[in-house]
């Protein structure tokens, strides 16, 4: 067992630390909003030159072969800056559906472009009536000769307004909440019949409202088995959910930073209110969430790549509950002990407080995650 | 980074379980499954057992009948020995009186103790806390004045884990009085059967007899039994707590414990539903399993981390060891009272050899006075609020 990272981990760690640090304190963050992307273009080619967009992929397809612990170390540098680039959404979701599910040919297609910094991508998956189940599809796929006809609509594809191309999952067979039947489809922005509608979310980054009307998917863009791709999504977004785990305590040892740097600086009743041992006592309360949902983290890392799927689940659940409620703990009490200026828009921590707020509602809060785990079985056996 | 444990941790790891099984005898196995309290001379018989197989004291140095095994290892033996679930060796020896003096004693200390608390041929316990002294450690007022070779000792302390059964008491008393508290203070090894030493019972919540009054009057002790200097007995004290709170997560026993609660709440019917399929009781008992799986994880790093610091630093990041451990060994106590329901009510006081059988299931018994025992958790070992305090001061500076 070996908590530390590699010499190249290292490396990669410092290289993303320092970029951040030069190019991503708040003030530019709060520019590059103002994009006409809502991110920024400058900052996503500096990530293409350190190879952080090849990081997932195999060497074959451009990429370093990186694992779950690189992408790791790249989200908590992302979630400490609040960094608003589509990496999420085009790397680790839509990256991750093709390498983990597409064909040798669909890689070799997209992959190196993806590398590049060409080609951004997005993953539609939420529908009005779905919640949190990735199961519950209603969006369509009729087959038509060799090709599929899409139909339906999709809600928060998260930076689907700037994505080149959409992996859709839809419906080819059963009703609408059966596990078979669903498949994956790579859908191009600007098909005939695919619409867009982008808007800015709470926490200040994009999403789309996308509708899918007719739409044509030749077999070439389907990704994987077209009725059984629900076991590669669960895949993907249980690593999705370790990256946002990662993501999350960036941002939440960010706001324990500021928070504590502002009670050692902010005086009332003639001395720095950090003399006060209720505020001490709930900063420990704070740092004690932050290294616990650190720790679930680092576990989230680990089994992301584990082969057995129950048991990725479970641990990829476990994670996502510890996160979801060290992330609300940590996100309200670095408002309350920040005061009136946590409230101003104008303060970097409650933006990172309403990231931290929206990555519990992405792929399952805390309390869909607990019940999951809980109808499984648990962590421990009897 | 690689989080998993190596194939030869593994292997260490099926071997200690192996043993645990085969050697822990099925009487304390049983009464540590039903949350009894194992006897003196089940902790004596035990400890034998461990030390016959070289493993009463992993963590001491290879002369005085460590193991040398790495932290990890040492980790997962105390976590086997936990989930067992066996009794751990009698903590007042082995990890608080033991590396005190093989760390701060002299030659003639260590070959005089030290075999002889592996062996659990002496009992030995705390003599730390004071009716005026809690966490206030340092205010303490037992006094030691040296007359030639002897100190004569005076005062009373308090909290005395099984201070009942013990042979030696280890013993932080004032030596000079005129200095800041900290800086007169001395660590003297007292034997339990000198004369002017009586110990009274205290009767906890639970109805339990562990904690005792230890009261000293002109008790003589050789000056020989001092540790280290005299008036560095704070440094000693701050060692041994250090040392402490390593252990106080105790990680196995809340996994054994869960365990037993999952097992139980499937029996336990509500109608024709067994109680684990109850949605809202399930998903209690799930967040309590993440907060301890969260828990291990940061054990872990905290074990991971150990080959690389200081000898006798402790993390302070253990102060979260102390606080969450605490607190999960507390909320299994409470799941188990919800899983025993209306038979938590019955009082059966424990006494040895009692033969009358219990008002309803006889698992339900110990539920109730468990839940009331370990409400000390959060108290011993620096309570839950001095935790915080550490973390303010040692993590976030300030």
């Amino acid at each position: 067992m070996d908590f530390d990272l590699s010499e190249e981990q290292r490396l990669l760690k410092d290289s993303v630390d320092r970029l951040m640090a030069d190019r991503y304190d708040f003030e530019r963050r709060q520019r590059y909003a103002k994009e006409p992307e809502g991110w920024s273009q400058a900052l996503w080619s500096a990530y293409a030159e350190l190879g952080l967009l090849a990081l997932p992929f195999d060497e074959a397809h451009g990429g370093f072969g990186g694992g779950p612990v690189e992408t790791m170390t790249i989200m908590e540098a992302f979630g400490r800056s609040l960094a608003l680039e589509p990496y999420l959404a085009t790397v680790i979701l839509g990256g991750g559906l093709l390498h983990h599910g597409g064909s040798e040919e669909q890689k070799t297609a997209y992959l190196p472009q993806v590398a590049a910094g060409d080609l951004r991508l997005a993953f539609a998956h939420t529908e009005r009536q779905s919640r949190y189940d990735l199961f519950d599809v209603g969006t369509t796929a009729q087959r038509d000769g060799g090709s599929f006809i899409l139909n339906g609509q999709k809600s928060v594809v998260l930076h689907g307004d700037t994505a080149d191309k959409i992996l859709v999952t839809a419906r080819v067979a059963g009703s609408r909440r059966d596990r078979e039947g669903i498949g994956l489809f790579l859908v191009d922005a600007n098909a005939p019949g695919v619409s867009c509608r982008g808007y800015p979310t709470q926490d200040g980054q994009r999403a789309a409202e996308v509708t899918l009307e007719s739409v044509r998917v030749d077999t070439g863009n389907v990704i994987g088995n077209p009725e059984g791709a629900l076991p590669v999504v669960e895949k993907v977004t249980d690593i999705a959910i370790a990256a946002l785990a990662a993501e999350a305590i960036g941002a939440m040892d960010e706001m324990l930073k500021l928070t504590v740097d502002y009670l050692k600086t902010r005086k009332q009743f003639n001395t720095t209110i950090g003399s006060f041992q209720v505020l001490q006592h709930r900063s420990s309360e704070m740092f004690i969430a932050v290294e616990q949902g650190r720790s679930m983290a680092m576990f989230a890392a680990m089994m992301a790549q584990e082969k057995n799927a129950e048991e990725r689940r479970k641990a990829i659940s476990a994670a996502k509950v510890q996160i979801g409620r060290s992330g609300r703990f940590v996100g309200q009490q670095a408002i309350q002990l920040h005061g009136g200026v946590g409230m101003t828009m104008e303060y970097k921590v409650g933006h990172l407080f309403k990231r931290v707020t929206m990555i519990d509602t992405l792929f399952g809060d805390a309390d869909h995650h607990l019940s999951k785990l809980a109808e499984t079985g648990g962590l421990i056996a009897a | 980074m690689d989080l998993r444990f190596t194939d030869e941790e593994l292997a260490f790891r099926d071997e200690v379980r192996e043993f645990f099984r085969t050697a822990l005898p099925d009487s304390i196995r049983r009464k540590m499954i039903e949350g009894h309290h194992p006897s003196k001379d089940d902790l004596v018989t035990w400890s034998r057992i461990l030390n016959a197989k070289g493993w009463a004291v992993p963590h001491w140095p290879v002369e005085w009948g460590g193991t040398g095994w790495s932290p990890v290892k040492q980790y997962i033996f105390r976590d086997e020995l936990q989930q067992a679930p066996a009794p751990e060796p009698l903590a007042f020896g082995v990890s608080m009186v033991g590396p005190v003096i093989y760390t701060f004693g002299n030659e003639d200390q260590k070959r005089r103790f030290l075999p002889r608390i592996a062996n659990l041929d002496d009992w030995w316990c705390q003599g730390f806390s004071e009716p005026g002294a809690g966490s206030d450690l340092a205010s303490l007022k037992t006094t030691a004045k040296r007359e030639g070779d002897v100190y004569i000792v005076n005062g009373q302390k308090t909290w005395t884990t099984l201070a009942q059964h013990a042979d030696w008491i280890f013993c932080l008393a004032r030596t000079d009085s005129a200095v800041k508290k900290q800086e007169g203070i001395s660590f003297l090894l007292i034997d339990m059967k000198t004369l002017g030493i009586t110990v009274r019972p205290i009767q906890t919540i639970d109805g339990g007899h562990e904690v005792n009054e230890v009261f000293f009057d002109d008790v003589r002790v050789p000056v020989e039994n001092l540790v280290g200097q005299e008036n560095k007995g704070w440094d000693y004290a701050k060692f041994l707590l250090g040392n402490e709170r390593v252990g106080i997560a105790r990680i196995g026993i809340s996994k054994a414990r869960l365990k037993r609660v999952r097992e139980l709440a499937s029996l336990e019917r509500i109608g024709d539903v067994p109680l684990i399929d109850v949605p809202r009781f399930r998903e209690k008992l799930a967040a309590v399993e993440v907060e301890l799986k969260a828990l291990e994880m940061t054990q872990l790093r905290v074990v991971a981390a150990e080959s690389r610091r200081e000898k006798g630093k402790p993390d302070p990041a253990s102060s979260i060891l102390k606080i969450k451990g605490s607190e999960i060994q507390q909320a299994t106590t409470e799941l188990l009272m919800e899983v025993v329901g209306p038979f938590a009510m019955p009082y059966h006081p424990e006494e040895e050899g009692r033969n009358e059988p219990t008002d309803g299931p006889d698992w339900a018994s110990t539920a109730a006075p468990t839940y009331f025992n370990w409400r000390k958790i959060s108290i011993y070992g620096g309570s839950n609020e001095i935790q915080k305090n550490i973390i303010a001061k040692a993590i976030l500076g300030f």
